[in-house]
């Protein structure tokens, strides 16, 4: 049995994640389009594995974003792997690319990494931080929104004092999940407003605290220290906290990902992304290279507006995603045969 | 880590060729590899780099390179021409209507800094070209967007257009324009709803705005930091809206910016203003070449330069080098300096204008802390004439009523002392050093 056919079988198990990999499919049938129709070209244009072939793949990888050196990477494996397998065939060698980019992805850990961990009975705290733009309020908004409907008691703090309508913006999302937010007025201290967030999570008996940030550039060094003051007042308040640093990346976003990814690690132990704006054509490979060079796992990603429209991440559904016209194309074929 | 400079990925390869009579054809197949990793890392869309590659062996096979004594400075000539070239002229004029007012429509994706853009750009129209915008706020989906805006408006005292989020944007719009024609607004700057490029439905309502306001100008704001999508969103944009012009956000981040290079390739559109930071006065005009030099990692000289100009009086930097050579140089030529360089700008931002500063180590880290600025100057500020002039008579009680005066401590009064013994004799070595060359002046000495 065949890589794919593996992945294909571990999806349709079970309605559950058949359901996941739908959302996958949908949210990502225009990014898939265009990546998976480039691999087919690719593979119905040259018979012969040779150089002009991991040349042009070597294209179509960079083109969906994954990162320049991990692609020089899995080009290295690939020839490598290529002739390990004495492989000739240019559709075989589909097997072998999406069985590396998940091997890549999980390197020796499994799914558990892509967990969100919450404690079962007493206080977790989510910090949420990111560039400007990329969808930090909205994430918040969606993750809100999910832990509620799993019956968790959540209270969100409103951290981002900096841009003008950021703390409105939270309070309609509290709204929408039908959770509290705690604020104070534009402008104040942000560590100030986690602190409150804090006591009020507290004595609210909340299981939840899920912290707004303003957005910055990651070359800000006195806002990066700002942050970093963030997470040590939590850290002083509850031992053990935060139980998650969330980093939202956009997934337009190309290699400066990367140095974002670095610098907010370093101002914050970021322990999981949040990958936006997957609905669109962007591909967001640059994941495989944060994975790959930093080792900080993907946790959810957004594939659209709606409140529901947060997915928990899972690698094997991402690259299953990409590649399912692939797979049905192939299925075709071995029909016609 | 990844992002090096084009510079730095020539050094192996020039080694190599240092010392050879002839490059070969294989060196200059090297050479462009590495200036095609260079431009991929700082996401020049992959296509866009294909046909610069192309363009750029022709001239280099052309012999412009193999004559040339250092070849490797040739090839970063040759690509930093075609990249200019690509990237075409400055272009930061906004058009004017025949009858006003002019209508100027924001477009992008989620999170690409239009409404922020809004309010630099009506900010920019204000106070360089005295006009007087009508703000329009016609994203009616995000949460508190409209409210966004509103308060732009209120720190910018401008009139803000709005109807709620119950209101369709098409309407929304078409009654802004009556109302500046009734206000007599010459400017009317329509912020609207982030959306995707494939969200049909969404694009269909900037293109009934569009038909209906008839703008003058539609600016696409894209998110410096975009890669290899950037040129599927551009074209979409332009495909369906017909752009005018491109306002390239965040560019104050550390990301090379190669989108620019891929959106001016597929539209041939101009990139008009950059979004330099969070402040509504930091919209400028975009400088073409200084983007080249940026995508190459080859820093923002000309910018230095530009500012080190404005800023640095000749005549003063004159009198300091006749001081430095009398070794006259006192705390009172310190403090003045010091107001120079801090007149440039934040000294961050001056450092990661100069070329390889983002590789040094020591700078990178450096964390540039302006507070300790100010303390310096408190602690000259509390000394006397007299003791700014001879600082070797700052005994004990001396530094204890500057460390008072100052708010800081006699041991940071200490430290600043002996810096400035430090640097004295370090001027000292210096000038001895050139006391050779004749003509060559120091102009700049704390950087």
């Amino acid at each position: 049995m065949g890589f794919m056919d593996k992945l294909k079988s571990k999806f349709t198990q079970n309605k559950e994640t058949e359901e996941i990999s739908e959302k996958y499919k949908e949210g990502m049938k225009k990014s898939r389009n265009t990546f998976s129709g480039k691999i087919n070209d690719l593979i119905a244009r040259y018979r012969k594995v040779d150089e002009d072939f991991f040349e042009e793949l070597e294209e179509v990888l960079i083109s969906a974003d994954v990162g320049v050196m991990t692609v020089m990477d899995l080009i290295d494996e690939l020839k490598m792997e290529v002739k390990r397998q004495n492989i000739k065939d240019t559709k075989e060698v589909k097997n072998v690319i999406s069985e590396k980019l998940v091997e890549i992805y999980y390197g020796d850990e499994n799914e558990e990494i892509e967990k969100l961990k919450v404690k079962e009975d007493e206080l977790s705290v989510i910090l949420v931080v990111g560039v400007n733009g990329v969808g930090k309020t909205t994430s918040i908004g969606k993750l809100a929104h999910q832990l509620k409907t799993q019956g968790k008691n959540v209270v969100l703090a409103a951290g981002d004092t900096f841009r003008a309508g950021a703390i409105e913006q939270l309070e309609v999302w509290g709204e929408r999940a039908g959770v509290d937010v705690i604020k104070q007025s534009a402008g104040s201290d942000p560590a100030a407003v986690i602190f409150d967030g804090i006591k009020a999570a507290k004595s609210r008996g909340a299981d939840v605290l899920i912290c707004d940030t303003a957005g910055r550039l990651q070359n800000k060094v006195n806002l990066m220290n700002e942050l970093a003051k963030v997470k040590r007042v939590i850290e002083r308040e509850i031992p053990g906290a935060p139980h998650e640093v969330l980093l939202v990346l956009d997934a337009t976003t190309g290699q400066n990902a990367l140095s974002q990814a670095k610098t907010f690690s370093e101002a914050t132990d970021v322990t999981g992304i949040v990958l936006t704006k997957l609905d669109g054509t962007a591909k967001g490979g640059i994941v495989l290279a944060i994975r790959n060079e930093l080792n900080i796992p993907v946790k959810f990603v957004g594939l659209g507006e709606k409140v529901d429209d947060l997915q928990q991440f899972d690698a094997h559904a991402f690259v299953y995603g990409l590649f399912a016209d692939m797979m049905e194309d192939s299925e075709e074929e071995q029909k016609d045969v | 880590m990844a992002f090096e400079g084009l510079a730095e990925r020539l050094q192996s390869t020039i080694k190599k060729i240092t010392g050879k009579g002839k490059v070969s054809e294989q060196d200059v197949k090297e050479m462009t590899r590495e200036v095609r990793l260079a431009l991929l890392e700082a996401d020049v869309n992959f296509k866009v780099v294909k046909d610069l590659i192309k363009r750029i062996k022709e001239r280099a096979v052309g012999q412009e390179v193999m004559e040339s004594l250092t070849p490797g400075q040739q090839v970063i000539k040759v690509v930093k021409e075609e990249l200019t070239a690509l990237m075409g002229g400055e272009q930061s004029k906004i058009a004017v209507a025949d009858r006003p007012p002019t209508v100027i429509m924001m477009v992008g994706l989620q999170g690409a800094g239009k409404t922020t853009t809004t309010g630099k750009l009506a900010n920019h129209l204000r106070k360089k070209h005295n006009r007087s915008p009508l703000l329009v706020a016609c994203d009616v989906y995000r949460p508190a967007a409209i409210n966004q805006l509103e308060t732009l408006g209120e720190q910018l005292n401008m009139p803000v257009f709005s109807m709620g989020t119950e209101a369709n944007p098409v309407d929304i719009a078409t009654k802004a324009i009556e109302k500046a024609k009734e206000e007599h607004n010459d400017y009317v700057i329509i912020d609207t709803a982030g959306r995707l490029h494939v969200d049909s439905e969404l694009m269909e309502e900037l293109q009934q705005i569009k038909a209906n306001v008839k703008p003058e100008e539609i600016f696409l704001v894209v998110d410096a930091m975009t890669g290899q999508d950037a040129v599927n969103v551009a074209e979409s944009f332009n495909e369906q809206l017909d752009l005018s012009g491109v306002v390239l956000t965040k560019l104050d981040g550390d990301t090379r910016g190669g989108a620019a290079l891929s959106i001016k390739a597929v539209t041939d559109k101009p990139v008009k203003f950059a979004g330099m930071g969070e402040k509504l006065d930091e919209l400028e005009p975009f400088h073409p070449e200084r983007m080249a030099s940026r995508i190459l990692g080859m820093g923002d000289v000309l910018s230095l330069i530009e500012k080190a100009q404005a800023n640095v009086d000749e005549k003063q930097a004159k009198e300091l080098e006749e001081k430095m050579r009398t070794m006259s140089f006192t705390f009172d030529d310190f403090l003045e300096q010091m107001g120079q360089v801090k007149n440039m700008g934040p000294l961050d931002e001056l450092i990661n204008m100069i070329p390889g500063a983002n590789k040094m180590k020591g700078l990178k880290n450096a964390q540039i802390d302006e507070k300790q600025l100010s303390h310096v100057e408190a602690i000259i500020q509390s000394m006397t004439k007299k003791e700014r002039q001879e600082p070797n008579i700052i005994n004990a009680s001396r530094k204890k009523r500057i460390a008072k005066g100052s708010g800081t401590t006699v041991s940071q009064v200490n430290r600043l002392l002996k810096q400035f013994n430090d640097m004295k004799k370090m001027m000292k070595q210096m000038t001895n050093m050139q006391k050779g060359k004749k003509g060559k002046g120091m102009n700049f000495p704390f950087m």
